[in-house]
């Protein structure tokens, strides 16, 4: 086990200005365990006063080894690992990893699966911007949003679990389609969630849009121009509330997107108030794809059947010997794929979520890379909250919406 | 047992002291905020709205360990972390009592790799684990239940 | 829908800076030698609109020696809606140029493929661990070195595995 952390003046001495090593400045510790820093991340904080000099990131304290346990598994088993790196995302983890494997085998996958997988997706996005929602207003003192956002999010664990079985880490798409048939009550609860979250919205729009304590907290807060959020390689709502409107979605679609008809909100302030009012947008949009998707929604089956790569369904081992053959291969040692690379970039709540697979022949992934957004968007907080107060530093890293699991992997 | 009636009458009741003393620390048992992982989003559906644990006296999340009796360790700990909680659970005063929420704080779930801490029971001692990955809030409750209950049959002799 | 404008992207940079190039699956690549990656970052930056690294990782081929490692960068445009991957053959202990000049967020990208791999960058600003803590030994993610699991434990081997786990000293 590791000692605890005694950072020196010489390990940072490059890192910090040279008035903090004269004493000048305090340096103060943010440390991993803190109320407003979401998570596991701690922060080594140069203050003049209250002033922000510099704020040095220190991550890894939630890194899990994921990448290196993945390739330890096989392609299917290692589905499980997935939904445990972002995991206010999980079926967007999923969803990105599933793609990989499909484009890396040339599996396709029916309609059906890809409505449904479209639809669990943004309201995995609405539950995700939910949770972000409460936590930011709750750093930024206002209490009841998160008890209300809250409130919201367990109807749609409900539908998580009504499908999967589990709230949270649901597992439920496998390479090839989805893990099982979606009940006959799911379509209504989701229509009754539709009906009932737009009030919701609204009512949380009531409480902060306009609130003179929030803007004054978050106006030209932590700005950020559009070709610095380029360099610095931010994407999803960050990069958007300073200008361009890069969605994935919308750039390169991905299960079927192309078919519906939204709009990729943006904002050109470039502060935490523009982050806020774009990802409260967010929330209508996605309402929009679910309305479409639900009422698109076609018949037919929810997985591939290449049996090369799906496992058929338990009615068939009974009375097909190739089906019993197919199993068993798929279960003890998995299918292989190819010696090839692929990069399958989606849009998950924080920004561009990607997977680097590489086959090797084998059935298990050689390498498997996530590109995740929270490690990159979270760079910039040195850049962009220098100048501003601690307190300001608690609203700038609400707006960033990281999620340690994402950033350390 | 008369004269219990005849004080019960006047207002008096006689008990034992550890009963008196455990009722009260299981009243308002303040948990520290120590959430990792997903666990830990749990641990906050837990506390929020649906899955109400201020009914169990659990009011606020305290973040400082100085104000805090209970560590629910939620979430995986990775090799980075295990001295920080250490020192966190060194700096709980007396009595505190940690419950270990998820597969990872048990055993390290399924991660069982180099990264992580393979049950946060090597880094401080565990006195209730609840299991689930992430555990249900109900589960997490019924862990915090066992606690009261463990804390309830304490005796005055243990105390340090 | 084939990306065209990193097709005219990978054959100008190959006629540019040389190397050869791949494709799979619709998405063109380049396999470049190591001393060239600064400039084909700048010049992706500069000339084809290539605005934002989108991911930088390594893959570690051992026991093949020479190359060890691939780097593999993919550079986004938003302009042109194109994304190009760029792999880079290095041996072990080779020193890359760092792009942090070039795309600022390769700065963090840079110091994590120093702490699981062992890959250093020249030029970098602030190369240090950044995952792992800073005392650790070891690349984690190279191949030779394990996955560090820990044997299971039984009701047959309960009571050895017990005896051998640390245990808090309270």
């Amino acid at each position: 086990m590791a000692s605890l952390q005694e950072v020196t003046v010489d390990e940072i001495r490059h890192l910090v200005s040279q008035r903090a090593i004269e004493g000048e400045t305090m340096l103060l510790n943010m440390g991993p365990q803190h109320p407003s820093t979401h998570g596991v991340l701690r922060l080594l904080l140069e203050l003049d006063g209250e002033q922000i000099v510099s704020c040095i990131p220190d991550i890894g304290f939630l890194h899990t080894g994921i990448e290196k346990n993945m390739e330890a598994k096989t392609y299917i088993k290692a589905a499980v690992m997935t939904d445990r790196l972002d995991y206010l995302n999980t079926m967007g983890n999923n969803l990105v990893y599933c793609l990989a494997i499909e484009k890396l085998v040339g599996l396709d996958v029916p309609p059906r699966a890809q409505v449904i997988r479209v639809i669990m997706v943004e309201l995995q996005r609405i539950a995700s911007h939910l949770v972000w929602l409460g936590t930011h207003a709750l750093d930024l003192a206002a209490m009841s949003v998160f008890l209300y956002c809250f409130r919201e999010r367990e109807m749609i664990l409900d539908i998580i679990e009504m499908i999967s079985g589990q709230r949270m880490m649901a597992t439920y798409f496998r390479p090839g389609g989805l893990w099982r048939e979606v009940p006959p009550e799911w379509e209504d609860h989701v229509r009754g969630f539709l009906k009932i979250f737009p009030d919701r919205v609204k009512q949380y729009e009531n409480l902060l849009t306009d609130n003179p304590i929030f803007r004054d907290r978050t106006i030209g807060i932590g700005k950020i121009s559009e070709a610095d959020a380029f360099r610095w390689g931010l994407t999803g709502p960050m990069l958007r509330a300073s200008g361009p409107p890069l969605d994935l979605r919308k750039s390169r679609p991905y299960s079927g997107y192309e078919q519906y008809d939204f709009d990729v909100p943006t904002h050109t302030d470039g502060d935490v108030y523009a982050r806020y009012l774009v990802r409260m947008q967010e929330f209508h949009e996605s309402m929009k794809i679910v309305r479409q998707a639900l009422d698109k929604l076609p018949s037919g089956p929810i997985i591939s059947n290449d049996r090369k790569y799906v496992p058929p369904p338990r009615s068939e081992l009974g009375v097909s010997m190739e089906a019993l053959i197919h199993h068993f291969k798929l279960w003890t040692e998995g299918f292989p794929a190819p010696k090839e690379s692929v990069y399958v970039p989606v849009e998950s709540p924080r920004g561009e979520l990607g997977v680097f697979l590489e086959g090797d022949g084998g059935p298990k992934p050689y390498r498997c890379y996530w590109r995740t957004p929270s490690f990159v968007n979270l760079e910039c907080l040195e850049y962009i909250s220098k100048g501003h107060m601690v307190a300001d530093l608690v609203a700038i890293i609400g707006s960033i919406d990281i999620v340690l699991g994402d950033t350390d992997r | 047992m008369g004269v219990e009636q005849k004080l019960g009458n006047m207002g008096i009741v006689t008990t034992r002291l550890e009963d008196v003393i455990n009722w009260g620390r299981t009243g308002a048992m303040w948990p520290m905020l120590f959430g990792l992982a997903c666990c830990a989003i749990e641990m906050m559906a837990s506390q929020a709205s649906s899955y109400d644990m201020s009914r169990f006296g659990m009011e606020l999340m305290r973040a400082s360990p100085r104000q805090s009796d209970l560590m629910i360790v939620a979430g995986r700990v990775s090799r980075k972390m295990a001295p920080v909680l250490r020192r966190l659970y060194d700096q709980m005063p007396d009595p505190k009592w940690v419950v270990s929420m998820g597969d990872c704080a048990s055993c390290s779930g399924v991660f069982n790799n180099y990264a992580l801490v393979q049950g946060v029971d090597e880094v401080v001692p565990v006195d209730v684990y609840v299991a689930g990955c992430p555990p249900r809030p109900e589960a997490l409750i019924h862990g915090i239940l066992t606690l009261h209950e463990k804390v309830r049959k304490e005796k005055m002799a243990d105390w340090d | 829908m084939t990306d065209e404008h990193a097709h005219q992207t990978i054959e100008a940079l190959q006629g540019a800076f040389g190397g050869e190039t791949g494709e799979y699956a619709g998405d063109p690549r380049l396999v470049l030698p190591a001393d060239q990656i600064l400039a084909a970052a700048a010049a992706l930056r500069n000339q084809h609109g290539f605005e934002y690294l989108s991911g930088l990782t390594a893959v570690d081929y051992w026991p093949a020696q020479d190359p060890r490692f691939h780097l593999v960068y993919h550079f986004s445009s938003y302009r042109h809606n194109s994304r190009v991957e760029i792999r880079v053959p290095i041996a072990e202990d080779v020193e890359v140029v760092s792009i942090t000049p070039e795309y600022w967020s390769a700065n963090w990208q840079e110091r994590e493929l120093f702490d699981l791999f062992g890959i250093r960058f020249t030029g970098h600003p602030d190369l240090r661990r950044i995952l792992m803590p800073h005392d650790w030994e070891g690349h984690p993610l190279r191949k030779d070195y394990p996955l560090g699991y820990e044997e299971v434990q039984f009701t047959f081997n309960r009571e050895e595995i017990a005896a051998r786990k640390p245990r808090p000293s309270e």
